[in-house]
């Protein structure tokens, strides 16, 4: 089922035997394949090609919406060098990718280690670590959590009954990112979910075998389960990646879309987003956002460079 | 005889019952501190605002439906409007994706044509493109053709297959499904068109069904692309018209913000108690969150 991923990067697909038919069999299914495709064509060109360049174009530009837009060559780059707010962004944002998407990768592997091993209730346990995945994303989660870590909330009405007098935890521009990053590991249902469909795919022999050489739980861990786990570990961490970085719904709830205080969860998506939709500076935020896609992909392809040295893939 | 063989087997019985209780106990308490906030919320609804944040209980002293009144007559529009708006979006969404979703993936995964591994690539690799560096430039296309405060934005991207997740799903799903069938149908008679229609869709249900779920919970939670269209208040969606109470949030709003995110995610919650089994499948096959 898991191979699923990878399917189409690894494996050609899977020709028809089409040299054999007429040509016009071909042409026939040429042509109505292009009116199948009519609507991602358009979509292609539209919605996704035409806007790409137009805003590579316009990182390159002053633009208000009002008026056209200026050619400004590099200026909006070599404004990003000097802008305080910019850098606070790329360190809240790294941070949070590098804190929590370990974190809670972390998590979903152990819980679904636990669940794993014939365990009773499995669909139950999965489907409430789930449940979080399912909703964390929304604005209702992200304003249960502005109660939940506020200065009368939930956290410190706990604290309050162990003798501890909290201060407000977004207030605070120390803690603030961290009440984010705790509610992205709360989400690990979604991973863990994947981590549980790969575990079952690492063949009962393999376990066997081991046993039969004398290896003991640990060593099963280490020299089984982990290394045949790779690739969903490895994808995993990708997908995550990628959409920590592009986190935007819970740092605008969270601090009324200012990314405050003091900048401290200035999201990088929430700052491209102040200066496209609040102060219409658009070439600006154009090229923020062309920053960002390039260093997306840069950490995604180090990501797939790294793997070689640690994902196993059992046919190589 | 038996009483010098037994003890051995049930000691290891016992310890084993043993180990297992106590990892049902380790887990069922670790499913109640992750599900605590949720309930909290659903207590909290129900609680006179001004015993919400007094009391973190879980047992409400007074239990009111004030906070659902007031919540929904909060904004200058009853949240039926919202959840109208919102159901409309939706809806458009789902029948959007599987419609361009299904065309696009059958011909990437069946039919021969001079692109197609290109399209394909093209596909795969626009998974990876951030949404950010396109949606300025279709703000600007979108706000020429004067369609800011409507649903088209929202709408015709799903129509044009946008969502390449749901293509690359498709594509997959159709992989597995045996090519005789179609090409019984062709020799048949049947073109593409009737051979799509009456075969291979549908076939597809169980990748539609994964497409209708996850098109669905992305689409009611989204925020930000209805944030950047929709700016007055009868055209909101439900996200943004909580995020909107957010802005003018008082001490005594809490209750009726708690009252309406609870309500922002009955649908999701119904939805996932109907379609888990289908759910968990689509996760664990894609990826998807």
């Amino acid at each position: 089922m898991l191979t699923d991923q990878e399917r189409p990067v690894e494996q050609p697909p899977v020709e028809a035997p089409a040299t054999k038919r007429p040509a016009f069999h071909l042409n026939r299914q040429g042509r109505a394949a292009h009116v199948f495709l009519i609507p991602w064509q358009l979509g292609f060109l539209l919605i996704t090609a035409v806007p790409l360049f137009a805003s590579l174009y316009l990182a390159f530009t002053d633009y208000d919406i009002l008026n056209p837009p200026e050619w400004s060559g590099l200026e909006n780059f070599r404004r990003m060098v000097d802008d305080d707010q910019f850098w606070a962004s790329v360190k809240v944002t790294l941070v949070y990718v590098v804190v929590s998407v370990p974190l809670q990768l972390g998590f979903a592997l152990l819980l679904a280690l636990i669940l794993d091993r014939g365990l009773s209730g499995l669909a139950f346990y999965r489907s409430a670590f789930y449940l979080p995945s399912l909703l964390g994303t929304s604005v209702a989660i992200a304003i249960l959590w502005r109660e939940i870590f506020g200065d009368a909330g939930l956290i410190n009405k706990g604290l309050a009954l162990i003798g501890i007098d909290g201060e407000s935890w977004l207030q605070n521009p120390k803690t603030a990112l961290a009440t984010l990053i705790v509610l992205n590991v709360w989400t690990f249902g979604s991973p863990m979910v994947i981590f549980l469909a790969g575990l079952r795919q690492i063949p009962d022999e393999l376990y066997e075998a081991a046993k039969v050489d004398g290896a003991g739980v640990w060593r099963q861990f280490a020299h089984v389960t982990v290394p045949l786990l790779t690739p969903i570990i490895f994808f995993n961490l990708i997908l995550q990646t990628i959409g920590a970085f592009q986190t935007f719904t819970q740092a605008h709830i969270i601090s009324g879309g200012t990314g405050g205080p003091a900048n401290s969860t200035l999201f990088y998506t929430l700052y491209v987003y102040q200066q496209g939709f609040v102060a219409f500076d658009m070439g600006y935020a154009s090229a923020l956002a062309w920053v960002l896609m390039a260093v997306i992909g840069v950490v995604t392809a180090l990501h797939f460079l790294a793997s070689k040295y640690w994902v196993f893939y059992g046919d190589n | 005889m038996t009483a010098t063989l037994t003890p051995a087997p049930t000691a290891v019985l016992r310890q084993r019952r043993f180990r297992s209780a106590l990892k049902h106990t380790g887990l069922l308490v670790f499913v109640a501190f992750m599900v605590y906030p949720l309930v909290w919320m659903v207590v909290s609804a129900f609680k006179p605002a001004d015993q919400i944040l007094t009391d973190p209980g879980l047992i409400p002293k007074d239990l009111t439906l004030d906070n659902f009144k007031d919540g929904w007559h909060a904004l200058n529009r009853p949240f039926s409007v919202f959840f109208l708006n919102s159901l409309l979006v939706t809806l458009g969404s789902i029948v959007g994706n599987l419609f361009s979703c299904s065309l696009t993936a059958y011909a990437l995964a069946r039919l021969q044509f001079r692109m197609r591994k290109l399209y394909f690539a093209i596909t795969l690799a626009s998974v990876m493109l951030p949404f950010h560096v396109l949606v300025i430039p279709q703000y600007i296309f979108f706000s020429q053709f004067d369609l800011v405060n409507t649903y088209w934005p929202l709408l015709i991207p799903k129509f044009l297959a946008t969502d390449a997740f749901f293509v690359f799903l498709m594509v997959q799903f159709i992989r597995t499904l045996p090519r005789e069938l179609d090409r019984a149908a062709w020799i048949d008679g049947a073109g593409p068109f009737l051979t799509f229609w009456y075969v291979v869709l549908p076939l597809m249900r169980p990748a539609l069904v994964t497409t209708t779920i996850f098109t669905f919970i992305w689409t009611w939670n989204d925020f930000f692309v209805p944030l950047i269209y929709l700016t007055r208040t009868q055209v909101f969606t439900v996200p943004v018209a909580l995020n909107s109470m957010v802005d003018s949030e008082t001490q005594s709003g809490v209750g009726m913000l708690f009252a309406m995110s609870l309500l922002s995610l009955l649908p999701i919650l119904v939805f996932f108690a109907f379609a888990q089994k289908y759910l968990i499948r689509g996760i664990a096959t894609t990826g998807l969150k």
